[in-house]
């Protein structure tokens, strides 16, 4: 093995080296942490465009830990789909990053580098690991960073939300666990390519038991991704953290999205015999209800940062959409949606942020304020960041939401996403519109003068940042679309990925 | 009876206890509800890798039959993993119930429930 070749595990090893440099770092010299922190996360993007580069060879990888053969071993494995989720994740942490350090948001409690870089550790090692176990655990550590991360700066609302959110996820965790003892004991393994290959030979005795384990594991996923009706978790805690934080927790719901997309083709596809395609059916209704109940909740919002969780909802039920039809180009259409989705989900957030630091008392209530200063800049920016929310052209939610539509044409349901995706769009521009002018346009010169202290201008530069790469997006359209259309052919080739990871012996 | 019928009843037992227990709008309750919970995902793992008495995990001269070390690797990490979250939930909602004076999940005080008992 050469170098490069362990470039594979830098993404998970960056992380776990700097959280703790950190944090002994930050004991002594706060801005030699925070530089430290910083390093750390253009590292990880320099890893993660290096593993892109790699990936676009089109062959699979499999990195074998410790070096024990596959089955036996822990694998990771580097394709299309990991090297993307692994550049996205780089790309947000960076700009959020930035943008705590810069709104000093960082220095409200105690860990946040250390956290944030273990929540990096987490996320990484769940887009690159080719094992369920491992998937687990490497949930159980972004699940623990984010913990710490969502009661940053603490406060009676983020405590009691955060014991929900907490509460929760345990739940899910158990329900995981049981899944995979599930999985476990019909095939002896854990390993997702080795799985792939035996759940196709079950016998028929076990049928009734690989079902109930296939749609365990997806109501977990499900769990994790805010869907309905296992959504509930998600609205309050996002809008009680830390906006920051709510930023790079823009990605988290997309991790189960992304391990649905993992898990299903490969194990429960076509070669799955009896169980192909057993979480299917349920997908689709409740993707149409996510998307509903998520730009619904836009309209229905008090505040601006609920308004970016529940829009956050919406992305997900949208992305679902074009997930649950299950076909190559729905999928690479869902991708380059998941792609625009985290970096708008994101963008929301820190635009409450700003605003909400400039309204002084009035914080992110979605009610008419006097003037402010940096109202105009802040007002540019929220029509901006809703435009790519709600995917309106110019920016590439519009190209994404396009190529869902367009993809699912051919279904027999077509008109079940279409409808959705249309009808949400508009409930969604009227939510936002009516916000839009409740914050910016009306202003209310009776009610008290908003007092504080005045904000730097440095503070936009981060969500100007996300909005930014949004219109990237939309220009480099043609050429993410090609990749994404390459990353949906190696999902629906679970053939290569099990040789890759299994290699020659099993052929 | 069997051991089979004893591992299974007791991970029934535990789980509804469990989910009982989960379901009530105290942190108190609930923490023990997950506890429960825990108990019975960690007896289910235990078992996933079939239920043997007296047999060496990996290698013993003249020993053909052997139980599974998998599950019991995986056991231990769960453990480990509920563990400290166990932990971490216990301490959350003390500073839950310290900083907002109610020890209700939903953070929400009951005035005529805190009275009555």
């Amino acid at each position: 093995m050469t170098v490069l070749d362990h470039l594979v595990i830098a993404p998970v090893v960056i992380p776990a080296i700097v959280a703790p440099l950190a944090l002994l770092a930050m004991r002594r010299r706060r801005r030699v942490g925070v530089a430290l922190s910083l390093a750390g996360c253009v590292a990880m993007l320099a890893a993660a465009l290096a593993l892109f580069g790699i990936a676009q060879d089109d062959a699979i990888r499999a990195y074998p830990l410790g070096d024990w053969p596959a089955p036996f071993g822990i694998v990771l494995v580097l394709d299309r789909l990991s090297a993307t989720m692994l550049v996205l994740a780089a790309v947000l942490a960076l700009v959020v990053m930035i943008h705590a350090v810069i709104t000093a948001a960082d220095r409200r409690g105690w860990h946040f580098h250390p956290l944030f870089h273990f929540q990096l550790l987490g996320l990484n090692g769940a887009f690159l690991t080719g094992d369920l176990f491992n998937l687990f655990v490497f949930f159980e550590v972004l699940l623990i960073a984010s913990y710490g991360l969502m009661l940053h700066g603490q406060g009676a609302d983020r405590l009691k939300a955060g014991v929900a959110y907490v509460v929760v996820n345990i739940v899910g965790s158990a329900l995981f666990l049981i899944a995979l003892g599930l999985l476990y004991g019909l095939t002896g393994t854990l390993n997702m390519a080795d799985l792939a290959v035996r759940v196709a030979t079950l016998g028929a005795a076990d049928q009734g038991l690989l079902r109930i384990a296939a749609l365990l594991l997806v109501t977990v996923f499900a769990l994790k991704a805010a869907v309905v009706p296992l959504h509930l978790w998600l609205p309050r805690t996002y809008a009680a953290t830390a906006p920051v934080v709510a930023a790079l927790f823009a990605i988290m719901t997309k991790v189960g999205v992304y391990a649905m997309i993992r898990v299903i083709p490969l194990i429960f596809g076509d070669g799955a015999g009896a169980a192909a395609w057993v979480p299917a059916p349920w997908l689709l209704p409740a993707a149409v209800l996510t998307a509903v109940i998520g730009f619904a909740g836009i309209l229905a919002a008090r505040a601006m940062r609920e308004q970016a969780a529940f829009a956050i909802v919406g992305s997900t039920g949208t992305l679902l959409l074009a997930v649950a039809c299950w076909t190559p180009t729905t999928t690479a259409a869902a991708l380059t949606y998941l792609v625009h989705a985290v970096i708008a989900g994101a963008a929301l957030f820190l635009v409450a942020d700003v605003t909400q630091r400039r309204r002084g008392q009035y914080g992110d209530a979605l009610v008419p304020t006097p003037r402010f200063a940096g109202q105009q800049a802040a007002g540019l920016l929220f029509l901006a960041a809703t435009v790519g929310a709600v995917g309106l052209p110019p920016l590439s939610g519009f190209v994404a939401k396009l190529f869902i539509l367009q993809s699912s044409f051919a279904l027999p349901g077509w008109w079940v996403i279409w409808a959705t995706v249309l009808g949400t769009t508009l409930i969604g521009v009227i939510g936002f519109a009516q916000s839009g002018s409740r914050l910016f346009w009306k202003s209310a010169p009776d009610s008290a003068p908003i007092t504080g202290p005045v904000r730097p201008r440095a503070e936009f530069i981060a969500p100007a940042t996300l909005i930014a790469l949004l219109a990237l997006l939309t220009i480099g359209a043609g050429w993410v679309t090609a990749q994404m259309q390459a990353t949906a052919a190696q999902v629906y080739a679970p053939e290569r990925t099990i040789a890759a990871v299994l290699g020659e012996a099993q052929k | 009876m069997s051991l089979e019928f004893l591992i299974a009843s007791a991970i029934g037992v535990l789980t509804a206890g469990g989910i009982y227990l989960a379901l009530r709008a105290r942190t108190f309750q609930v923490v023990l509800g997950l506890t429960l919970l825990s108990y019975a995902v960690n007896l289910f793992l235990f078992a996933v890798g079939r239920l043997m008495v007296d047999r060496p995990p990996l290698y013993a001269p003249g020993v053909t039959d052997h139980a599974d070390p998998l599950p019991q690797a995986l056991v231990l990490t769960a453990i480990v993993i509920t563990f400290g979250m166990t932990a971490l939930v216990v301490i959350l909602s003390l500073r839950s119930f310290l900083e907002s004076g109610s020890d209700q999940v939903d953070g929400i005080a009951d005035p005529t429930r805190d009275e009555a008992e």
